[in-house]
Formats: structure tokens, C-alpha cells, sequence
């Protein structure tokens, strides 16, 4: 089995500017925050962003890395809207394809599946046609159908974060969701996944069924080890969001202002400085 | 007992009658109110239903009010956001989604107000709202029923309304919009698929519901809308939500 561990900014030196990125979780829930926080000091640009999307849309939004947003919702979970994503949309600097939920799975479906389209009912009758004009419809040629033509979202490179990883890229998800992290991967040219832990291939099976073997190490380029590499979003069951923190971040980001010292403070430095930062803000928030 | 019952008591016991005619399905709640609602169909007259957690169980007992699956209860399935799509996809899924607008037709508004390239406010996005509408029945919950969210046309339609629904031709067969139910009042369609009166809340005035509309709603003659039983009254206060969570919803 090859040895794909790689680093974090290796990993993510790789992505160019002008790439499609597709981010894995859903929401404000098992993002890959720290190849997130790694892209946002890297001078990539003009990215397609592709995603359930949560924090990750809102901070590459805000510094300028997104030009395309392809997305079912983006949402904080506990708390609805990501002010950094609304107040991108209404400045109208933004360009999007929001999907129906489901359409926008069934895109990555398409694509892993190396088809043009696949046809849905999801969105007939509903603006999501209007705004977005490149869909189109397909009529059945067995009944009088007609169906919504999705069109394949491929990817260049896929980004996840898993709860256990071995050295060769065979990924474990040990929470109540995997999300579509596998389906990310099969759609994807290069996939990085980062874990929480790497593990002996042996070992895998010691914290989970295996059924929660969904990934296999065919679709995955590299392998990187990022302890709390999911925070400030969830992990089950290593962790929970950290919901004080994404307080401190959506409230930072309704204002110019705090929203500076907040990058300042957290996203100024590497990821040892990010954790640290964390760590300071809830010895503070603990004095209180 | 039943004449103390408050308007979220009723509301959720209209939320529950949504389900009569169901049979054995997922039930989809959006809010407190329609989760209780489900709950309270489940425990009455409909125990076959399906709940979920709200994110990635199906509940043979569901876990207390807002928890998930982690906070207690039976799991009796796995259904996964993934799996979820695919029961979309099936039809063995209802709806009761909350909503920003709602036009005279059933369009539904859930993503933004004002302009698709430069939004006045964006808000959640479509969801699954196009999806849900074109492959399921879907109900809606209005805990606040106004001129502001009843409006002449919604500014994007992410739940497809009647009238949209019959122009997008035999694909969508499988829509189905049920009932409206708001604070106020229970809305259904007339065979045209407008939005019409069921039944108006007891002590609700019937101007109040036609001034909170923002297109015009016929309320002549417009029946009361019916009071829980002193079991489901029973249910609700000392089974299904003992600490009063329905109450942020409707105060009243």
C-alpha cells in the first residue's frame, strides 16, 4: 500500500488558482477547517467553491479566494446564516448556482458517475431554473416526461476531514453521518483528506463496524494528520461544535471592525498559532 | 377540559391532523410546533408514522424535545442526509416547512427578499424545498401569520405553488400541497389551487386573519378551527412538551 501522508501546506501548494474545489461535511459539521485555514493563507484565487457550505464558504468568501459558489444551502447549523455569505450575496459581489439539496447531490452523483447530467425532479416549477439559466431539461423517452437535466459537477480537487485514517488513504467516518465525503472524493481528481488520527490498517476496525469503511484509498491522493483539524465545526463522536467559538465568530463577523481583529487573532498565524488562539479565547471566556 | 386550550395547542393539534391520511411514511417537521404536532399524530392516530431525530435516526421513540438521537430515545433506523434524498426521491416522505413568503397559489419563499443578483437580504437558500414540493405533500407552518409573509408573488420560489406546478406539465403528478396552518388560522386550496380559509382559531377575529393577508381571502362563513382533546391536551402538557418549548413559538 503507498505511503500517502503529505503536510498540510504541501497539500494544499498543490490547488492553482482557477481550480474547482469541492469541500466535504455539511453545514457548520465535520468541515475540513484546517485545509480551510490553509488555503486562506496560501495566495490561491479564483476558486469554484463547491460545497454543503458553512464556515468554509463564509471564510473563503470574505478573503476574496471565491469567484464561483455552487451550493445547496450555507448555514451555521445552531446558528441559520453565515454573515460572512450574506454579506458577500447582498453586496452582489458574488457569483452562485444554488441548488436544490437534492440537485446539487445529484450533480456530484453525475460527475463520480463520468456522466454529463443526470436527470432529477428537484426543481421543476421552482425558480431555481430561472436563476440559474444554464439548467436545462430533458424529456423521457419512455413516458411524457420531464426532467430536470443536473448537470456533472467535477471536481479538481476534493477536501475532507475523517475521523481515522491509515497511511494509504483508507478513510473512516465514526459519526451518525458521513455526509457525502465519499461521493466528494469519487467526483474528484485529487482528493485530501485530513483525520483526526492516522491509524494501522489493522486497527481500523477497533472503533467502528465496517460499515464505516466508505472510503477507500482509491480515491484519495493524500493523507494528512490534523488533530481538531474539524474545529470550530463538529466531529463526532471525537467532538462536538464548538458553539462559544462560532458565537465569537459570527458575531466578528457582522462588523468590519471585529471581524479584522478576529483574523488578526486567529487567522494571522499557522495552525498550531490557530489552536492556540482557541485556547486563549476560552481561558478568557472561563474567567468570565 | 378542553375550552383552556391555548392557540399553540391548537395549532399543534392541526399540525397532527396532517397526518390522518398518511398512513406509514417519514414525517418531516420544521420547528417546534410541527414536531410536536408529528409527535402527537404518532401517539394518537397515526402510530405507524416515522419520525426522525432531525438529523441522522429514525425514532421509534422520539429523543425530549430539540435533542437528537444522542439526547435519548429508540433509534429504529439510519436514514443520513444521503438516505434522506433518496426517501425524497421515493415519496414516502411528508413535509411541514416554514416559510418567508407565501403567495396566493402556495409559491413558498425561503431563500432570499428582493433581487436573485443582489438580494436585499439573502437568507437560508432554496434547501430542499424544490425537491420536497415536486416529489411530496408539504405543509406549511406560519407562526406569524402576516401581510409581509402572505404577499402577491414570492420574491423566489423555492416551495412550488399550484399554479407553477400545473404549468410544469405530468412530472409533477407527486405535488401535493396540503394545509397552511398560522397562528391565525388553517389555509387549504380551492380546486384552482388558491389559498382559501379551512377554519379560523377560536377567540381569532376573522378581519384579523383578512388584514394579515397580503392578497384577498375570503373568510365568510369560515368554520372554527377544532380544539385538542383532553388527551392530546393531556399529551402535549405533561408528555410530549412539559417545559412549554411551544410557547417561544406562539405565546399565547
Amino acid at each position: 500500500m503507498p505511503d500517502k501522508r503529505i503536510g498540510l501546506t504541501e497539500a494544499i501548494s498543490s490547488i492553482e488558482s482557477g481550480m474547482t474545489i469541492g469541500i466535504g461535511g455539511w453545514g457548520s459539521r465535520r468541515k475540513p477547517m484546517a485545509a480551510v485555514r490553509e488555503l486562506l493563507r496560501s495566495d490561491v484565487t479564483d476558486l469554484t467553491v463547491v460545497a454543503f457550505g458553512g464556515p468554509d464558504v463564509g471564510l473563503l468568501v470574505a478573503a476574496g479566494k471565491v469567484r464561483k459558489l455552487i451550493y445547496g444551502f450555507v448555514s451555521l447549523d445552531s446558528i441559520a446564516l453565515d454573515p460572512l455569505f450574506t454579506a458577500a450575496r447582498e453586496r452582489g459581489e458574488l457569483e452562485i448556482s444554488e441548488y436544490d439539496e437534492g440537485m446539487f447531490v445529484t450533480g456530484l452523483r453525475a460527475a463520480a458517475s463520468r456522466l454529463s447530467f443526470l436527470p432529477t425532479l428537484a426543481g421543476l416549477g421552482s425558480d431555481v431554473m430561472a436563476a440559474n439559466p444554464h439548467l436545462k431539461t430533458i424529456a423521457s423517452p419512455y413516458s411524457d416526461d420531464e426532467y430536470v437535466a443536473v448537470p456533472a459537477t467535477p471536481l479538481d480537487v476534493a477536501l475532507i476531514h475523517v475521523n481515522r485514517s491509515d497511511s494509504g488513504g483508507n478513510a473512516q467516518f465514526l459519526g451518525p453521518d458521513p455526509y457525502f465525503d465519499d461521493l466528494f472524493a469519487m467526483a474528484a481528481t485529487r482528493t485530501f483528506v485530513t483525520t483526526e488520527r492516522i491509524v494501522e490498517t489493522e486497527d481500523l476496525l477497533d472503533e467502528g463496524s465496517f460499515h464505516t469503511l466508505m472510503l477507500s484509498r482509491m480515491y484519495v491522493t493524500g493523507v494528512i494528520e490534523t488533530p481538531n483539524g474539524a474545529h470550530f465545526t463538529t466531529c463526532e463522536p471525537d467532538y462536538g461544535r464548538d458553539e462559544a467559538f462560532q458565537k465569537h465568530y459570527a458575531a466578528s463577523a457582522k462588523d468590519p471592525e471585529s471581524w479584522r481583529a478576529f483574523v488578526h487573532e486567529f487567522l494571522s498565524g499557522d495552525e498550531a498559532g490557530y489552536h492556540e488562539a482557541v485556547a486563549r479565547f476560552h481561558a478568557v471566556q472561563e474567567k468570565k | 377540559m378542553t375550552a383552556d386550550a391555548t392557540i399553540a395547542e391548537i395549532c399543534i393539534a392541526a399540525c397532527s391532523d396532517t397526518y390522518r391520511e398518511s398512513g406509514e411514511l417519514m414525517a418531516h417537521a420544521v420547528g417546534t410546533i410541527p414536531t410536536i404536532g408529528a409527535r402527537l399524530a404518532k401517539l394518537t392516530h397515526n402510530p405507524d408514522l416515522v419520525l426522525s431525530d432531525g438529523e441522522a435516526f429514525m425514532m421509534s421513540e422520539p429523543p425530549p424535545l430539540g435533542k437528537s438521537a444522542a439526547g435519548g430515545g429508540i433509534i429504529e433506523g439510519w436514514a443520513p442526509f444521503r438516505r434522506v434524498f433518496d426517501i425524497v426521491a421515493t415519496g414516502r416522505r411528508q413535509s411541514m416547512m416554514g416559510a418567508s413568503q407565501i403567495d396566493r397559489y402556495g409559491n413558498q419563499n425561503i431563500s432570499l427578499i428582493g433581487d436573485w443578483n443582489k438580494p436585499k437580504r439573502q437568507l437560508i437558500g432554496v434547501r430542499g424545498a424544490p425537491g420536497n414540493t415536486a416529489n411530496h405533500r408539504v405543509d406549511y407552518w406560519v407562526s406569524r401569520h402576516s401581510a409581509r409573509l402572505f404577499v402577491e408573488s414570492v420574491d423566489m420560489v423555492s416551495g412550488v405553488g399550484n399554479d407553477r406546478a400545473r404549468a410544469a406539465g405530468p412530472s409533477m403528478r407527486f405535488h401535493h400541497l396540503g394545509v397552511i396552518v398560522t397562528n391565525l388560522a388553517v389555509l387549504g386550496y380551492d380546486d384552482d389551487g388558491r389559498v382559501t380559509v379551512l377554519s379560523i382559531h377560536p377567540g381569532v377575529d376573522p378581519q384579523e386573519v383578512v388584514d394579515n393577508t397580503g392578497f384577498a381571502l375570503d373568510v365568510e362563513g369560515a368554520p372554527l378551527t377544532r380544539v385538542p382533546t383532553a388527551e392530546e391536551l393531556r399529551l402535549i402538557r405533561e408528555v410530549l412538551d412539559p417545559r412549554g418549548g411551544r410557547t417561544r413559538e406562539v405565546q399565547n
